[in-house]
C-alpha cells in the first residue's frame, strides 16, 4: 500500500472499475459483501460493495443496481466486457458477509451477511466465474484493497490486522 | 420512497423533538450513572445518504464502539450509541474502577465489556422509555449488542431495513459532550435513531402531525 498509489474509492451500494496503476477499494464491509471480478491479463479489475442479496426485495420502483447482489454482479460483469475483459478470463475475490451483532431474533434479516455471500456466490456461480480466494463471514468489518496488477486483494480488520488474499 | 418523498419541515421539526426528549433523559441518565456533568448538543435531522451517514460517524474506516438495538413494538426502527474508543475507555475506567483498561489489543477484558455494553442498555433503555412516554406508543428495546469496529460495518448493518425502499436514511443524530475532558472540544457520543421506512408515519400519527403538512 504505497501512498503514491492512486485509488479509486468505491462507497456503500456502489460500484466502479478500474486499471493499473490504480487500486480500487471499500471501507467497512459489514454484513456487505465487496466483490472484485478482474481480468489478470488485461490488468482490469471491477468492485461492487453489496448490501443485500436479492433485487426482488426491492420495495420501490428504481433501485440502486450496485446495491444488490444479482444486479451488480450483472452490471459488473457487463461493465468489465465492454472495456475489454475477455469473458473466459474473468475471476473473482470476494470479503464481508460478516454477522456484526449477535441476536437470537428470528428476522432473517438479521443474517444478511451469509445470505448476502451466497447471493453473490450464486451469481458469479450462473457466470461461470471462478473464486479464487475469499475471506467471508466472522464477525468483524474489513475494508478491501484490490491491485488489477498483481491481483492481490489486501484485507484489513480491527482485531486480525491485514493480510493479503 | 413514499415518506421521504412527502417529508417536510413540520416533519423534520416533530422529529427533532423526538430526538431531544430522547438524548435528553438518556443525557440525564448517563450522567446520574458516572455522577458527571453530560452537555447534550440539539439534535440534527438529517436526510442523508448512506456514505454521508458514515461520515457523520467520523468515516466509514473510523473504529468505534457501539451498542446496537433493535426496537420493537409499534414503530419499530434502529438505534445506534456510538462512542470514541477514547470516550469509551474513560466511561469503562469509571464504571469499573479499573484505570488500566484500554482498547489498545483485544481481546477485551470481559468485565469491561459487559459494563460498557450495560451503559449501552441504560442508555437506550431511557431514550426509549421516555420516547414511548411522548408518543404513547409501545417501544421495546432488544436486548442491546456490543460492537468495537469500523463506523461502516456497524452502521450498515441498521441500515438493511431502510436500504430496502430508499438510498437514503433520515437520522436523528444527538451528540454528547463530555465537560471533563480537557483536550480539544470534540463530539464524543452519538445516539443515531433510524425509524424503519414504515414507523415514520406510526409516529407523526402518534403525535398529531397529518402526512401532508
Amino acid at each position: 500500500m504505497n501512498d503514491t498509489v492512486q485509488v479509486i474509492k468505491v462507497g456503500i451500494a456502489d460500484m466502479n472499475i478500474v486499471r493499473t496503476p490504480y487500486h480500487i477499494r471499500t471501507s467497512g464491509l459489514g454484513s456487505c459483501v465487496g466483490v472484485v471480478i478482474y481480468d489478470q491479463g488485461k490488468e482490469l479489475a471491477g468492485l461492487a460493495h453489496v448490501m443485500l442479496p436479492d433485487s426482488t426485495l426491492a420495495k420501490g420502483g428504481a433501485f440502486n443496481i450496485a446495491k444488490y447482489a444479482d444486479t451488480a454482479v450483472k452490471e459488473l460483469v457487463n461493465r468489465l466486457l465492454k472495456n475489454g475483459a475477455r469473458d473466459y478470463s474473468l475471476k473473482a475475490k470476494l470479503a464481508g458477509g460478516a454477522q456484526m451483532f449477535q441476536f437470537s431474533s428470528s428476522n432473517d434479516m438479521m443474517r444478511i451477511g451469509p445470505r448476502n455471500v451466497e447471493a453473490v456466490k450464486r451469481e458469479l456461480a450462473a457466470y461461470k466465474i471462478a473464486i479464487v480466494g475469499e475471506d467471508v463471514g466472522g464477525n468483524s468489518g474489513r475494508t478491501i484493497e484490490f491491485d488489477p496488477k498483481t491481483c492481490l486483494l489486501n484485507i484489513r480488520t480491527v482485531n486480525k490486522g491485514v493480510f493479503e488474499l | 420512497m413514499s415518506f421521504l418523498e412527502k417529508i417536510s419541515t413540520v416533519h423534520l421539526d416533530v422529529l427533532k423533538e423526538v430526538g431531544n426528549i430522547g438524548a435528553g433523559n438518556a443525557a440525564t441518565a448517563l450522567s446520574t450513572l458516572l455522577n458527571k456533568k453530560i452537555d447534550m448538543r440539539v439534535p440534527k435531522v438529517r436526510v442523508v445518504s448512506f456514505d454521508e451517514m458514515m461520515e457523520m460517524a467520523g468515516g466509514p474506516e473510523n473504529i468505534v464502539a457501539s451498542v446496537f438495538l433493535r426496537i420493537e413494538g409499534d414503530a419499530p426502527g434502529s438505534m445506534f450509541f456510538v462512542l470514541s474508543l477514547e470516550q469509551a475507555s474513560t466511561f469503562i475506567q469509571q464504571m469499573t474502577g479499573d484505570s488500566q483498561f484500554s482498547f489498545a489489543k483485544p481481546p477485551y477484558d470481559e468485565i469491561a465489556m459487559s459494563a460498557l455494553q450495560e451503559l449501552g442498555n441504560i442508555l437506550s433503555g431511557s431514550y426509549l422509555s421516555s420516547l414511548s412516554d411522548f408518543t404513547k406508543l409501545d417501544l421495546y428495546p432488544s436486548v442491546p449488542a456490543l460492537s468495537i469496529d469500523m463506523v461502516g460495518a456497524i452502521i450498515s448493518f441498521g441500515l438493511i431495513e431502510l436500504s430496502q425502499v430508499s438510498d437514503f436514511a433520515i437520522v436523528i443524530d444527538t451528540a454528547l459532550d463530555d465537560d471533563d475532558y480537557n483536550g480539544p472540544k470534540s463530539v464524543k457520543g452519538h445516539f443515531f435513531l433510524l425509524p424503519d421506512p414504515d414507523s415514520f408515519e406510526i409516529i407523526f400519527q402518534a403525535l398529531g402531525v397529518t402526512e401532508n403538512e
